[in-house]
């Protein structure tokens, strides 16, 4: 899909940053990971990052997004703080969940970022909550709540499609669905590939993009958040992706044998990083590019010099108040 | 007889209320008399769960806070306590404050992984950046054959878990106060209910007030032998107590109130006043709430203390419903007194009371179908 008419150049950098800082910031985890400085286990958004960001894009300061353990790419395309996610990869007290979380639980309540969680399917509910809570407060406000293709295999998944549509609330389901859950492929787990109209049978509006296609994303995103502004209740976002590293860890995993590279290759060649940094003037990608290595070695540099928490530390935030 | 226990229960309980002031208040009104005044207070406070709205309304105990506070804020939900729990607990994040509320304890099987894996790790996980001000109210059965899914105290799997309160009020008045405790928390709190207690009255103030968590309460002294009892088994632990003294044993009877935080010290004391420790459970005894009274205070009092424990609870079977073998699964006044009566004199020939001595009102007057 070409952009739409109304982004302006300011709006296709922006965009452009975003994918960028994020491709680039977790091949730096990568490439930081064997020195054993991040002892986190780590689920690399790596190819996957045109759905957080296309969502992330719309929405407003107000508005939120929930994620799951595959959750840099969210977290950092809503606003988190990129000092603050990679000293929490670091275990560092400066860390976004004071080195208390890890990877998997990385939050920021200013950016409202709501935590994720190792538990497939577990934040959906939290999500819903969320938007429960707004609906009530009219505050006008839409949360994202992003989740994979194995959390759709989940009870809960079903309950909050339920009560999401009964109750009108204000939230936009996105699944980024990559095919596999580990290493097991639809086809093991899934009776048909129906998604959307199973979840359309909810009365839900539903979405399906085949190819991770940012502007695509963003455009769906923007008719779903404007409908639930308005009180029409929730909507549905299936996004077709490829996760290009494996499931955990730093590395590929092509030779294990569950799936081919030839499988990679159309997503390579549809790159939205790339894809999106060919619609910028040179002059400005060159800048952007240095900008954002600018940041990344900011954030690995402050989380290298962050002191880990003290020991009392271990005992504190067990209960608040 | 039941009538005269009833009343027995009811005075010997709550004397410090009574001198505060109040009226004898069902438990079942001091839990709603609680939540109204703390929606009244808040207007972040909601109720929900299934069958809230009801005509039945929980047993009564949320019957009329719909048309009072409307459907925005007490509202029934679709068969789906794991999506509602999560709900709760992503309301509740937002700043809000919702009380789930469940008609039998077995339910929270069903809620377990946002519980444990979310509501209890929240705040430590995400670094003290979200608070969870949740209240997860839960009924448990017994008795006229609720059998084995309708009678668990499944209270110790939660009091496992840092993150978590959980409180068990054995009467009108702290159930009162410490819901509006639990309320008012910004931590998650299983409040644990009993049905048999539902009609029990006791003196209850009529403005708002807190009982604290974390602060057990002597309900009556004695010398010989000290006696906890969790939830219901409380009431069951007084009616032992008047047994004991016409056997000339002079039990104290304390009420945790809160499992988490658990006051040891007050039993401790005691403990170690009497060199003898019997406590009385609503549930099993492996790995429960009676496991872990026990081995709190016998690792603070040392060896040197001398004092001699013993743990009463569930038979270790699942609830049966024909009701011989009913009466059989559950500790009685009977069963406790006969056990405090060994412990306190285990030269002195065995002693056992009628067992019709030991009837209670809330038992005999009790009838299903739940």
């Amino acid at each position: 899909m070409e952009p739409s008419s109304s982004l302006l150049p300011k709006d296709l950098q922006r965009i452009y940053k975003s994918l960028r800082l994020i491709r680039r910031a977790e091949e730096e985890v990568a490439r930081i990971y064997p020195s054993d400085k991040i002892k986190s286990p780590v689920h690399l958004s790596i190819g996957q990052e045109s759905v957080a960001v296309g969502v992330c894009d719309v929405l407003g300061r107000n508005d939120a997004v929930s994620g799951t353990y595959r959750g840099h790419a969210t977290y950092l395309a809503k606003g988190g703080s990129l000092k603050g996610m990679m000293a929490e990869l670091f275990g560092k007290d400066t860390g976004c969940a004071r080195g208390k979380g890890g990877s998997m639980h990385l939050i920021e309540a200013n950016a409202n970022v709501l935590g994720s969680s190792a538990v497939v399917g577990t934040t959906i509910p939290i999500a819903m909550g969320w938007a429960l809570a707004a609906q009530k407060r009219k505050t006008g406000a839409v949360i994202a709540a992003f989740l994979g293709d194995g959390a759709t295999e989940e009870g809960a998944f079903y309950e909050s499609l339920n009560f999401a549509s009964l109750h009108k609330l204000p939230i936009l389901f996105v699944c980024e669905n990559n095919g596999y859950a580990i290493h097991t492929p639809l086809s093991k787990r899934w009776a048909t590939e129906h998604l959307c109209a199973r979840v359309a049978t909810y009365d839900i509006p539903t979405f399906r993009i085949e190819d991770g296609d940012v502007f695509a994303i963003r455009n769906v995103t923007a008719w779903a958040v404007d409908a639930a502004r308005k009180g029409a209740g929730p909507a549905f976002m299936e996004c077709r992706i490829y996760r290009w590293r494996e499931h955990v860890g730093p590395g590929d995993d092509y030779h294990i044998g569950y799936r081919q590279k030839t499988e990679l290759q159309p997503w390579i060649e549809t790159d939205q990083v790339e894809k999106v940094g060919t619609m910028l003037d040179a002059a400005d990608r060159t800048r952007i590019d240095k900008a954002v290595e600018k940041e990344l070695a900011e954030a690995v540099a402050f989380a290298e010099s962050s002191p880990f928490p003290k020991p009392r530390a271990l005992l504190e935030n067990v209960y608040a108040g | 007889m039941p009538a005269k226990a009833k009343a027995k229960t009811s005075k010997s309980k709550t004397g410090a209320a009574k001198a505060s002031g109040g009226r004898l208040l069902k438990y079942v009104d001091a839990l709603k008399e609680a939540v109204i005044q703390e929606m009244d207070r808040d207007p972040d406070v909601f109720v929900f769960g299934l069958d809230v709205d009801d005509p039945k309304g929980i047993q009564g105990s949320t019957l009329g806070l719909q048309q009072r506070f409307g459907r925005e804020r007490v509202f029934n939900t679709p068969l789906s306590e794991d999506a509602m729990t999560g709900m709760a607990i992503g309301a509740a994040m937002a700043g809000m404050r919702p009380i789930h509320v469940h008609i039998r304890m077995d339910f929270l099987m069903l809620c377990m992984n946002q519980l444990i894996n979310m509501a209890a790790k929240a705040h430590y996980m995400y670094g003290g950046q979200v608070k969870v001000p949740m209240v997860v109210r839960s009924m448990i059965g017994k008795s006229w054959g609720q059998g084995a899914q309708h009678s668990q105290g499944l209270y110790s799997m939660f009091m496992h878990v840092p993150g978590l309160k959980v409180v068990a009020p054995s009467n009108a008045h702290d159930a009162k106060g410490c819901l509006i405790q639990a309320i008012r928390d910004d931590n998650p709190t299983i409040f644990v209910e009993h049905r048999l207690l539902y009609p029990t009255e006791a003196y209850t103030p009529n403005d708002a007030y807190t009982v604290p968590f974390g602060k057990a309460r002597v309900v009556a002294k004695g010398s010989d032998v000290t006696m906890v009892g969790v939830s219901n088994m409380v009431i069951e632990c007084l009616r032992a107590h008047e047994l004991l003294a016409e056997a000339g044993v002079s039990s104290e009877v304390i009420d945790p109130i809160s499992l988490v935080p658990l006051d040891v010290n007050t039993i401790l004391k005691s403990a170690r006043r009497t060199k003898k420790l019997l406590v009385v459970d609503n549930s099993w005894l492996a790995c429960g709430a009676s496991a872990e009274i026990v081995a709190r205070v016998l690792e603070e009092a040392g060896p040197e203390a001398g004092i001699r424990v013993q743990r009463m609870g569930f038979a270790p079977t699942t609830c049966p419903t024909a009701p011989n073998l009913e009466a059989l699964f559950y500790p009685n006044p009977a069963t406790i007194a006969e056990a405090a009566f060994k412990l306190a004199k285990p030269k002195a020939r065995p002693w056992k009371p009628d067992p019709k001595q030991a009837q209670l009102a809330y038992q005999m007057q009790f009838r299903g179908p739940f």
